[in-house]
């Protein structure tokens, strides 16, 4: 299809659709518009567990959408080899929480592939991952594993918060030359709904959006606690307090230019991330904003995240652990108050 | 049980070591355990198919969380759990409820950890059962490691672990299961092959013939058996233990079963299976297998099938009211236990959270 051709397809049709289906519809765009993308990973060619490349098999066939052997290192091996050889794959862990047999290949090879081959054999490669909890999920579904990727030199990440966010970005991962890991909140997958053009369209990375205007206070967030933020903010708002929400969207690259604007307009910070507070993504943000903007700054950065401690295998204690729309609001009165 | 004589032979089942066939006839003579035995295996049996049952009606009224199922399959844990002494080692996989239940957990134990809550997790540590292993295949290196340790302490004692045949594509296993063949030891490594691995057939897993051959490559015994078939697994794991505790070092065995209900309580098998199939596998229940032997030897009788239903759901009712009556969870379940001594920040952040749920 021709660029306005493709624009057209995408205006034409605008679709109702959760988070999880607008994955899968830019999922099947992309396996639409190059046969060199391939799906696979563990169940995926039957849905997967979230359903998230339902009917993909069906439309594309098992060469191009398929089951891989439980194996999270050969998935993301595999997925090098063939991005090496100039395919462009698309592969899924199951769960964030089970990336870590796949950190060697994420730290060793995929980070510096671009760099220890001097350009020559660049990685254009997409890992997607449900991250997040919400869901009282059993022990390791939860996990929120973003800062640990971040630490990798040479890998993008996003973390999209609505269902057109999700598919733009998806395929703007797809289009990337850089290996780009894609969050999915699990919790947002079937609790969010919005209007998602049938055809393709991108929504660039590194590009903050931002989710609600205020000048009082600025909260920083991603994926699944995007709408959790935005909460607060209606919480807040009913008590005169204006918050901006801004919804990072990729935390590699970061959108520091919108960062900063809205800090240097509210001059309070406050960072809502799932993941535990210890080097946490928000170690990074707060570290870079009292670096570069801390003559803005009225209070001292606050974090809302989820303890020093494992996701809680214990269900039951899960609402202590993750931030709650109370919570962020805590953290929003603890900076305008100081 | 005229159903089973019919059954067409499974593939799967090829070179498979049975001491039953699916209807209850006798094929080995020889390894018949003795009669204390064979009712404890039955009743072991039984009684894990009914906490199964019970289990899966429960999660679906909202009283436990996803629950891994594993009715049909048995045979598996309770024949390998019957053949170790106290004090081996066994590391389960989510799916070892069966062998958690053998190896003295108590149920009210086994609903809260299904329930998520930490009192599932206090388990007498000298029962040496350790938690469920939610990732596939972390427990095969500990299993490797356990068993250094009792090897080298010259305690005669041994590890077991569990593992599905998805797992066995995971580097852990293989790293694992190296380790003990490399060291000498005394561990007995169970594959639970059970077909699927979620929605994906053994045969997408690995283009092995099957996955007890690949112990030659590991140096040790590979072992394949019919894990439907109670009186199988429990020979062929009691010999694999002597061997370890021999100092001969490890045994792989490859469990040929069936899982014939869904992978767990969120799970639907009509996506990516026929039913037919699981159909086939219920005329290979291990539990009317072992009850139509025992009849014919006028061991077992209906009144004693009841009673053992009965002594189990009041067992299981008990259980539930004691799980119920478990405290509910504090905040300090989230901090405490990571480290001997809470650091510093901990605190703090204990603080942050008692005052936080005092303003709910
Ligand atoms: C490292 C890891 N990756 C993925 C999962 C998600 N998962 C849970 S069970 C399962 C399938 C396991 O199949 P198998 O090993 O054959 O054991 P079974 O469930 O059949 O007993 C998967 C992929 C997990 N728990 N751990």
């Amino acid at each position: 299809m021709t660029v306005a051709a493709e624009r057209q397809a995408a205006q034409e049709q605008i679709k109702t659709m959760t988070m999880v289906a607008a994955v899968n519809d830019a999922l099947r765009v992309a396996l639409e518009r190059d046969d060199k993308v391939m799906l696979f990973g563990e169940d995926v060619g039957m849905g997967g567990v979230f359903r998230a490349s339902d009917n993909l098999q069906n439309l594309f066939g098992e060469e191009r959408v398929f089951n891989t052997p439980l194996s999270e290192a050969g998935i993301m091996g595999l997925a090098v080899g063939l991005g090496i050889a100039g395919e462009k794959p698309i592969a899924e862990l199951q769960f964030a929480g089970f990336i870590y047999p796949a950190l060697e290949q994420i730290n060793a090879q995929i980070g510096r592939y671009r760099q220890r081959t001097q350009g020559n054999f660049p990685l254009s490669m997409v890992v997607r991952a449900p991250y997040g909890g919400g869901i009282h999920s059993p022990e390791m579904h939860a996990d929120s594993p973003e800062g640990l990727v971040a630490a990798v030199p040479g890998v993008k990440i996003v973390i999209p918060s609505t269902p057109y966010d999700a598919k733009g970005l998806l395929l703007a991962a797809v289009d990337d030359p850089d290996p780009v890991f894609f969050f999915e909140s699990i919790k947002l997958y079937r609790s969010v709904k919005g209007e998602v053009p049938t055809g393709h369209y991108t929504v660039p990375l590194g590009k903050a959006r931002i989710a609600r205007e205020g000048d009082d206070c600025t909260v920083l967030c991603y994926g699944g606690m995007v709408e959790i933020c935005e909460e607060a903010a209606v919480a807040a708002a009913a008590a005169g307090v204006n918050v901006e929400v801004v919804d990072l969207r990729s935390i590699v690259p970061l959108d520091f230019e919108a960062i900063s604007e809205s800090v240097k307009k509210t001059g309070r910070v406050v960072i809502v991330h799932e993941a535990a507070r210890r080097m946490g993504f928000g170690a990074e943000l707060s570290a870079r904003i009292a670096e570069e903007l801390i003559e803005y700054l009225h209070a001292p950065i606050t974090r809302v995240t989820g303890w020093d401690a494992p996701y809680p295998p214990f269900t039951a204690a899960e609402h202590m652990y993750r931030p709650d729309a109370a919570r962020v609001a805590a953290g929003i009165r603890k900076v305008l108050d100081y | 049980m005229t159903a089973a004589l019919t059954l067409p032979p499974d593939p799967r089942l090829e070179g498979t070591l049975s001491v039953l066939s699916p209807s209850g006839e006798l094929l080995r003579p020889d390894l018949v355990p003795s009669d204390e035995i064979l009712l404890k295996l039955y009743n072991g049996m039984r009684r894990a198919r009914v906490f199964d049952d019970r289990a899966m009606v429960l999660q679906r009224q909202g009283k436990l969380g996803v629950y891994p199922c594993f009715g049909g399959m048995e045979a598996t844990q309770v024949g390998a759990a019957l053949a170790l002494q106290d004090g081996d080692w066994v590391l389960p996989t989510y799916r070892g409820t069966a062998l958690a239940m053998m190896r003295g957990m108590t149920l009210a134990q086994i609903l809260l950890a299904w329930r998520g809550h930490p009192a599932g997790y206090q388990v007498d540590p000298k029962l040496h059962i350790l938690p469920f292993y939610i990732p596939i295949a972390n427990q095969i290196p500990h299993t490797a490691g356990i068993a250094l340790a009792e090897k080298r302490r010259g305690t005669g004692l041994l590890a077991m672990s569990f593992i599905g045949d998805g797992g066995t594509s995971e580097g852990d296993f293989h790293v694992g299961v190296n380790f003990a063949g490399a060291f000498c030891a005394p561990a007995i490594f169970v594959i639970e092959n059970n077909g699927w691995a979620i929605s994906t057939p053994t045969s997408v897993q690995t283009a092995a013939k099957n996955l007890a051959s690949r112990a030659e490559g590991y140096g040790m015994p590979g072992i394949r058996v019919d894990g439907n078939d109670v009186l199988a697994m429990y020979h062929v794991t009691r010999e694999a233990a002597e061997r370890a505790r021999r100092g001969e070092g490890p045994t792989l065995i490859e469990a040929i079963t069936y899982r014939i209900l869904p992978h767990t309580s969120s799970d639907d098998p009509k996506r990516y299976r026929q039913e037919t199939e699981a159909d086939a596998w219920r005329g290979r229940d291990p539990g009317m297998r072992l009850r139509a032997y025992l009849e014919s030897r006028g061991m077992w009788s209906e009144e004693q099938e009841q009673d053992v239903m009965k002594g189990m759901e009041a067992e299981i009712k008990a259980a539930m009211l004691e799980a119920d009556q478990a405290a509910p969870i504090e905040p300090e379940a989230l901090l405490e236990h990571i480290y001997a001594e809470p650091l510093a920040e901990m605190k703090d952040q204990l603080a942050e959270i008692r005052a936080l749920e005092a303003l709910k």
